[in-house]
């Protein structure tokens, strides 16, 4: 197991995060449902992170994952209050429509 | 240039790789596609389990268990929660108009094009890998850098949590009616 990275090459890592990294720009884009916006953050957050492990094995570096570990910690942190202000929005105006937020429209 | 796989000699590293990052990619594109919200969360959980196998296929052992936990385990949890609070159907969402859509998909092509070309071309800036045998990715050795060198940091990410908490129980909480 320990030569991963010759039998399969960093540069499939690196295109399967960049195919998972746009999936997610996309996501964001074609929804607008609030939720599945988040979704879509949290799938490129997980792009990233895939990349940070794969580069972490190919510099032989135990910091890439650590970095990763934090990371985690704050997608947390970021869910949980995202979701807690989806549910306030909604309790508001009964919709999570991102279209229908335009409170501070000008 | 791309290396692709041959899959008249593939082993076995090569074909488990294979279908991870197939499951990934298409359970991705299934979340952002389904309709209904409670399916997105399922290939999203989907999605979060082929991503651990990527980890524990690159020998991260530590980070594979911590991602089921924190993804697999607390988000979709709290992903699913809250689908359910709300209670959505398929009929509260309104399509995007079509000039939209279509922008967002031009969008996805483009970027995936260009991002994928550089990479491409960074192939010789990248180099070879080269293993030199040297544990540094076991449990026993995350922890002790983590606890050394990232002390400080490690009790940031806590004071981070409990602000996060304190911060979404004050949000959910319903307000009290003006008297």
């Amino acid at each position: 197991m320990n030569n991963i990275l010759n039998q399969i090459g960093i540069e499939n890592y690196i295109f399967l995060s960049v195919v998972l990294f746009c999936i997610g720009i996309f996501g964001v884009l074609y929804r607008r449902n609030a939720i599945i916006v988040f979704m879509s953050i949290e799938i490129m957050l997980n792009a990233v992170n895939l990349l940070f492990v794969a580069f972490s094995t190919y510099h032989q570096d135990a910091q890439g994952q650590v970095f990763v570990f934090f990371s985690m910690a704050v997608a947390a942190a970021e869910v949980a209050v995202g979701l807690a202000i989806l549910v306030s929005i909604f309790r508001n105006i009964h919709s999570i429509s991102i279209d229908n937020l335009k409170n501070l429209k000008g | 240039m791309i290396h692709i796989p041959d899959f008249a000699n593939a082993n076995a590293i090569q074909i488990t790789f294979c279908i991870l990052a197939f499951i990934t990619v298409i359970t991705a594109f299934l979340t952002i596609f389904s309709r209904n919200p409670i399916h997105s969360a399922i290939y999203l959980v989907i999605c979060f389990f082929s991503i651990a196998g990527h980890y524990l296929l690159l020998n991260a052992q530590f980070l594979a268990i911590v991602h089921v936990i924190v993804y697999s385990g607390a988000i979709m949890i709290l992903f699913l929660f809250t689908i359910m609070l709300m209670n959505l159907n398929e009929k509260h969402e309104v399509h995007k108009p079509r000039i939209t859509r279509l922008g967002a998909i031009v969008s996805f092509c483009l970027i995936c094009i260009v991002l994928i070309a550089i990479f491409i071309n960074s192939k010789p800036i990248v180099g070879e890998y080269d293993s030199t045998g040297e544990d540094f990715q076991s449990i026993k050795v995350l922890g002790k850098i983590l606890l050394n060198e990232y002390m400080v940091p490690f009790e940031f990410a806590s004071i981070l949590l409990l602000v996060a908490m304190i911060g979404t129980v004050l949000l959910s909480k319903k307000e009290k009616l003006k008297k």
